[in-house]
């Protein structure tokens, strides 16, 4: 890894005088918690909480032929997502395996705004830009000169409404729209990663400061506090959503991943990848490799990342997530484990922790869906 | 000003000791690897009756994040554990110098390698 120092969002210091515990995450250093971890977890649950992610890579496609770049370069179709919506999808390398996944914001006809995990936004800039060439379209790294805030959880909509005249209630799930809140210009989007409802907030970094202290206030009655990395962690597990560099790698494809939906071979032209997709595709259907699963502890011990999931005393299955579950109150845990032992319910399987086998339920995701 | 009782000896494995009293001394984890480790879920702690040797693991502590092993800071035979930590571990985190203690041992042999409440103040930085 590179020994540059660890870059620090707009919001640093406000984070040392909430007194955070801090972290290192992909080259950033990030609040991991301000106080207890499962509370601010039962806050998003519960009330709401309030987020830094301006670590994340947010990166600008614009011109004539933007959609038809992003067709190129991404496994979904985008062309036909209509501008203020937003889209979940991958982009993957030409043998098929996942370089990140990315949520795309139709901005305008011309222009989309693809963000990208801080760890794989150099990855996605750079592809991008290869696969540019030949299109009438500019990739632009925006990702120094946009902050990002959430306010997650039911109480939300309620706080964010506070602060701003747009239109929240015909804001729909993955819409975006560009607003005012608190008198600082934002893209609104009704988009997280928490399994709860929310906004993330996409603003100019010297706006941050300001738009964090505003929801604090409005968000006070309401029982928002900031909340860290650790929780956004469990929130995200809890909801059965996949983290890059756990649930998917460079060495899976969509399909492997269980992802396979978001693949679209229908749409028009060529994409990077398409090839190889289409052979994992039909290789998941006929003869599925390993599935990501929900395993649910019987006991209290917590699997890790890494540790091997058992049966009959052989190895099945790695666990890629797991952690204590505030929600369920139990150790939970995503793993890709042999087809013939995926389904929910299937008797004898066993985490190894550290060296003892533990009786763990697999059970179907998400492991928490909240009630609408 | 030091958030470690003066009356209290320490590890570099940030384990609390106590004064013994009739031969009895107590363990527990210091508040600056509390606050490290974060909530703490499940505390497996050793058996009332099993001996402990001092500097090596006799039970480990989960976190949100991690596991961390949990290390005797002295020598001898368990006599007690913190039922009340088995069935709320998060007392490590609310009270890591009293209600969070982790498990008496009655001491066969004094600890040389133990800091002080200002050396471990020091060596901590808390």
């Amino acid at each position: 890894m590179s020994s540059s120092p660890p870059r620090r969002t707009a919001l640093d210091a406000l984070h040392r005088s909430l007194g955070a515990t801090m972290t290192d995450f992909a080259g950033w250093d990030m609040p991991l918690r301000y106080g207890s971890e499962r509370d601010e977890h039962t806050a998003v649950r519960t009330r709401a909480g309030l987020f830094d992610l301006s670590h994340m890579g947010e990166i600008t496609v614009t011109g004539p032929e933007a959609a038809a770049l992003l067709d190129h370069a991404l496994v979904g179709d985008m062309g036909s997502v209509k501008p203020g919506r937003a889209r979940y999808t991958m982009i993957c390398a030409a043998d098929g395996g996942i370089l990140d996944d990315l949520i795309v914001y139709r901005l305008h006809e011309t222009e989309y705004m693809v963000v990208a995990n801080a760890s794989n936004a150099r990855t996605v800039v750079d592809a991008l830009t290869e696969r540019a060439g030949g299109f009438d379209a500019v990739v632009r790294d925006d990702s120094d000169t946009v902050a990002l805030l959430a306010v997650q959880g039911p109480a939300a909509p309620g706080i964010l409404a506070q602060l701003t005249e747009a239109d929240l209630d015909g804001l729909k799930y993955y819409a975006g729209l560009p607003g005012t809140v608190a008198g600082v210009a934002a893209l609104i989007a009704r988009t997280g990663y928490t399994g709860e409802d929310g906004f993330e907030l996409f603003v100019a970094p010297a706006d941050a400061e300001k738009l964090w202290q505003a929801l604090t206030e409005a968000g006070a009655p309401a029982g928002l506090v900031p909340c860290g990395l650790s929780c956004r962690d469990t929130l995200r597990l809890e909801a059965g959503m996949p983290l890059y560099g756990h649930e998917l790698s460079t060495s899976l494809t969509p399909f492997d991943a269980g992802l396979g939906r978001v693949v679209k071979f229908d749409k028009s032209g060529d994409f990077v990848g398409r090839a190889a997709l289409s052979e994992s595709a039909s290789r998941a259907a006929e003869n599925p490799p390993r599935v990501l699963v929900g395993l649910v502890a019987e006991g209290r011990r917590v699997p890790r990342a890494g540790y091997s999931v058992v049966a009959d005393g052989k190895v099945i299955g790695e666990i890629t997530s797991g952690a204590p579950s505030p929600t369920l109150g139990k150790p939970i845990a995503m793993a890709y484990v042999d087809a013939a032992h995926s389904a929910p319910g299937t008797a004898g399987v066993a985490v190894d922790i550290r060296g003892s086998h533990e009786p763990f339920e697999v059970v179907a995701l998400p492991f928490y869906k909240r009630q609408k | 000003m030091s958030i470690n009782p003066q009356q209290l000896r320490y590890s570099k494995e940030h384990e609390w000791l106590s004064p013994a009293e009739d031969g009895v001394a107590t363990v527990g984890i210091t508040e600056f690897a509390a606050n490290a480790l974060g909530d703490v879920v499940y505390a497996q702690l050793p058996e009332v009756g099993q001996t402990v040797t001092a500097g090596e693991t006799c039970g480990e502590l989960e976190s949100t994040k991690s596991v961390s092993d949990l290390y005797s800071p002295v020598s001898g035979e368990v006599t007690e554990i913190n039922q009340d930590v088995v069935d709320d571990p998060a007392l490590v985190n609310s009270a890591p110098f009293e209600g969070g203690w982790l498990f008496k041992v009655r001491v066969a042999e004094e600890p040389a390698e133990l800091l002080s409440a200002d050396e471990y103040t020091e060596f901590s930085g808390s």
